[in-house]
């Protein structure tokens, strides 16, 4: 988020999902659609149908890699390097969009001192691919008018990922994409409210609708607003949490729906921290691995069972509705927070989720034109300022959200924070798959669901498993410098040699024990697609 | 612009809409069983014939354009026989056991035998169709009870785009089936469950629509709970027990589901949802009532906060609550004093 924020000005996918259909390339990088967006992945093969033409960079044979012209098996954590080369061919043979450059950008010359070293010969070797398929790439993504560029946490999840954001978005601005129907920038996010929850200011910089926490206008505001003192001191991120648990500068640890005890990386070190703090709350539907560790649960409702709002990956703002009755005496987690709000001489008085939305529109400019009324007959997509405001489809049309000029901010290729060695020499890259979500707690209660996909699973390439002396269906050890987990190996030609993939569902055989702690400077996003892993037989 | 006169009223439509929407814009029902929004009129299924002024056959609305001055009746003797004749040709090859099928309510076939009074057929039942595949573990596909609108076939190519339904064979033998008629279990197929969706018989049903019947269930619009895309559906209650979802025509999803959001809700009515706080006594998570656990939280927050300063507290917010639920989290954490708020985009 943090990439897009810097060069266009604003976090979120830049086009709404149906804009899919009328792109002449879509460029599908580090992510795979079919499997967690499954609902994208068949409006991508859509527009395929309609002509688009697919470009997929990932490590893995993807689905959508046998729909795409062009398929770039690239290293892990070779992205930046891979996104220069791609630059450096579309300026050297002049196939960027000179008058949009000119008039819509700025840092051009910086942008060209970086990539004119990354030639596809030199890179060719450092992502593991052939150079004339790079510079295939670069031609037919420069050829789309418009071109789609689809990303996913392939780019997101790594120390180099808001590098490797920017330099997505570099890509993008260089052909003239940005700002147009059916071109853009687009990340797609992996939980059904994530971008709410950033939008809502779950987060340490920002309140809602991105306004500053080291802005004093906005603290001045809200502190009106509320009735409180604030702090414009900004927080720490979740990594940073548990990393101040260690100096014992935490004390105290509320989680809200979350099951970091499968999610996070370097799941030792998230235990031994869940274990350090003094007092740790867990709010959640289900008793699950973190609750195990927690000094009080507080039962919550689900989404079938409350009024709300979701906000999609392309800013869509939606309704869910109560369908069934809550069960015990369970509570929605708005209304239990503030009743411990109300504990703490915090009172805020709300009687329903519609009156917390009419407190959001009334604070936050992007979400000032929503209320339930509303969104009962249209659910328009932020920036949506006021009441008569249509909503806004695509971003940046005429105009950047930072401003009159996008900025190219380039980068030079790092490699990722830990690499193979002699003692484990192999990369391994976490994922999703189709049928679970996240750490199973929901999906896994479906039996059919847990028919086809029950257990952990690690692919390896034919030639690491020969190596190894593994079959197809044998269990095996997959170990990291962390520790070492049992999994059923599938051996598959998805993967190159030297690269090994999990999905990271599974709380048996959950692959989080394995990743490290290391996380991208600015984002602190997890480096959860490599780190150094071996593979024997069980 | 043109302006077309159906059964008597004048509308005006844009160049290209088909009759088949003119008349849903005047609120004129017409039958169909092969069409569907968001899918290539297919027009093979003939329900929706009317009849132009001018024109000697009888016209397929779904697939025929409005053309200006344009003079449509939607209703008439001849139209009635021409549908009937549709229904029992359908019927004579359809296994009308309908006392064993989960379809009974929703069958359009049923509803529309009904409305054009067809008790039974003339005709032989002559059609051989392979047994019936219940390998699916979520969904059964009887072929006995298919009428070839194709529905499922196109939605599986043309917006699903999986392939992973045909049509085989030639004539009255025709049937969908799998590539090498292999079971749905054996296929490529991912469950979406997008064909079951679309099925206007009982041909495609889901397993646990046993358990209810259309007219026993609330249906309420929602979205789905599972990734980013933001599906919207309806989730359909019997007893106060989500028993199925279907899509609806959201413009993220336009009628599409996945695996997860149709066939994924069981966890909503498990019996291991948490129903009761808990606090920790002794080492066990022991139930509490709300005044406790609250006072205990509150409690807490208030000591953390004396001892060692508001930025002795985090908290984690969530992807996966709604907005408002962020909302009020945030609001607390930084009325506590402190910034410390995060959630999992990070993770």
């Amino acid at each position: 988020m943090a990439g897009l924020a810097t060069t266009l000005g604003s976090g979120a996918m830049t086009n709404a999902i149906g804009e899919l259909l009328g792109a002449e390339v879509i460029l599908i990088f580090g992510s795979n659609p079919t499997e967690a967006h499954p609902v994208i992945g068949a409006q991508i093969r859509q527009a395929r149908k309609r002509g688009a033409k697919l470009i997929v960079v990932d490590p893995r044979v993807i689905d959508l890699a046998h729909e795409a012209e062009i398929h770039l098996k690239v290293k892990p954590g070779t992205n930046v390097a891979l996104l220069n080369a791609l630059m450096n061919v579309i300026i050297t043979e002049d196939l960027l969009d000179k008058e949009y450059v000119e008039n819509r950008t700025e840092g051009f010359d910086e942008l060209w001192s970086v990539v004119k070293g990354y030639t596809p010969e030199k890179v060719g070797p450092i992502c593991n691919l052939d150079p004339e398929d790079i510079k295939a790439v670069a031609r037919l993504y420069a050829s789309g008018d418009p071109a789609s560029i689809v990303y996913c946490l392939g780019v997101t999840e790594h120390s180099t990922g808001t590098t490797g954001v920017m330099s997505i978005a570099n890509l993008a601005l260089l052909c003239g994409n940005v700002g147009k129907v059916s071109g853009g920038v687009n990340p797609l996010r992996g939980q059904n409210n994530v971008q709410g929850a950033c939008d809502m200011g779950a987060m340490p910089t920002d309140f809602s609708g991105y306004q500053k926490v080291a802005n004093p206008e906005v603290i001045a505001k809200f502190e009106k607003a509320w009735g409180v003192e604030l702090s414009n001191k900004p927080g720490l991120t979740s990594p940073q949490v548990f990393d101040a648990i260690a100096e014992g500068d935490i004390r105290f640890l509320y989680i809200m729906g979350e099951n970091p005890m499968v999610t996070d990386p370097n799941l030792h070190f998230v235990e031994e921290m869940l274990k350090k703090v003094e007092f740790l709350v867990v709010q959640d539907i289900f008793l699950n691995e973190t609750t195990e560790l927690a000094d009080v649960v507080l039962p919550a409702t689900c989404f079938a069972e409350k009024e709300g709002t979701f906000t999609n990956t392309e800013r869509r703002v939606q309704r869910i509705r109560k369908a069934v009755s809550a069960p015990g005496e369970s509570r929605h987690d708005w209304e239990i927070v503030s009743q411990v709000m109300e504990r703490l001489g915090l009172k805020n008085n709300f009687t329903s989720a519609k009156e917390v939305m009419d407190e959001v529109a009334s604070l936050t400019p992007s979400y000032g034109g929503y209320s339930y009324e509303r969104l009962d007959r249209e659910q328009p997509q932020w920036p949506c300022p006021d009441k008569d405001h249509p909503g806004t489809p695509t971003l940046h049309v005429g105009k950047f959200a930072r401003g009159e000029r996008a900025i190219f901010k380039p980068s030079e290729y790092k490699p990722s924070a830990e690499l193979p060695t002699e003692d484990f020499p192999l990369i391994l890259s976490t994922g999703r798959m189709l049928y679970h979500y996240h750490s199973t707690t929901m999906t896994g209660r479906t039996e059919g669901i847990m028919n086809i996909a029950g257990e952990a699973y690690v692919e390896i390439s034919p030639e690491d498993a020969i190596k190894a002396g593994i079959a197809d269906g044998d269990r095996v050890k997959v170990s990291s410098p962390r520790g070492e987990i049992e999994a059923t190996a599938r051996v598959t030609e998805k993967l190159s040699k030297g690269v090994i993939y999990m999905p990271m569902h599974w709380p048996d055989g959950a692959v989080n024990w394995l990743t490290s702690s290391h996380v991208d400077p600015i984002t602190h996003t997890p480096e959860y697609k490599v780190c150094a892993a071996k593979v024997a037989k069980a | 612009m043109h302006n077309v006169i159906i059964d008597g009223q004048s509308i005006e439509v844009e160049k290209g809409t088909t009759i088949l929407k003119a008349c849903e814009q005047l609120g004129i029902e017409i039958p169909t069983l092969c069409h569907l929004e968001h899918l290539a009129p297919e027009g093979s299924c003939r329900m929706c014939v009317v009849e132009v002024e001018g024109v000697q056959n009888l016209q397929i609305s779904c697939a025929t354009p409005c053309w200006d001055g344009m003079v449509v009746t939607t209703m008439n003797d001849r139209i009635r026989t021409f549908r009937s004749m549709i229904v029992e040709l359908l019927l004579a090859h359809h296994d009308v056991d309908c006392f064993n099928c989960s379809a009974v309510g929703d069958c359009k076939l049923y509803q529309y035998a009904m409305e054009y009074g067809v008790e039974e057929s003339r005709f032989d039942h002559i059609k051989k169709v392979p047994v019936k595949d219940e390998s699916s573990d979520f969904f059964n596909y009887d072929p006995s009870k298919c009428i070839l609108c194709r529905r499922c076939v196109r939605t599986c190519n043309e917006l699903q785009s999986n392939g992973t339904l045909s049509l085989k064979k030639r004539g009255g033998d025709t049937f969908v089936s799998l590539p090498f008629d292999k079971l749905f279990k054996d296929s490529n197929c991912v469950s979406c469950g997008n064909c079951v969706s679309v099925c206007p018989t009982g041909a495609l049903t889901t397993k646990a629509s046993k358990t209810y019947r259309s007219w026993e269930v609330t249906r309420t619009r929602t979205t789905c709970s599972y990734c980013g895309v933001g599906c919207q559906m309806d989730l359909l209650v019997k007893n106060d027990k989500v028993v199925g979802v279907e899509p609806a025509d959201g413009a993220p999803n336009k009628n599409l589901l996945c695996v997860k959001g149709k066939f994924a809700y069981n966890f909503i009515n498990s019996p291991d949802r948490l129903t009761t706080p808990l606090i920790r006594k002794d080492g066990v998570l022991t139930p509490a009532s709300w005044d406790e656990a609250l006072d205990f939280v509150a409690d807490n927050i208030k000591k953390v906060k004396d001892e060692s300063g508001p930025d002795a507290l985090a908290g984690f917010a969530s992807g996966r609550v709604s907005n408002e639920d962020n909302y009020v989290f945030m609001k607390m954490m930084r009325s506590i004093g402190t910034n410390n708020v995060d959630h999992c985009a990070r993770v």
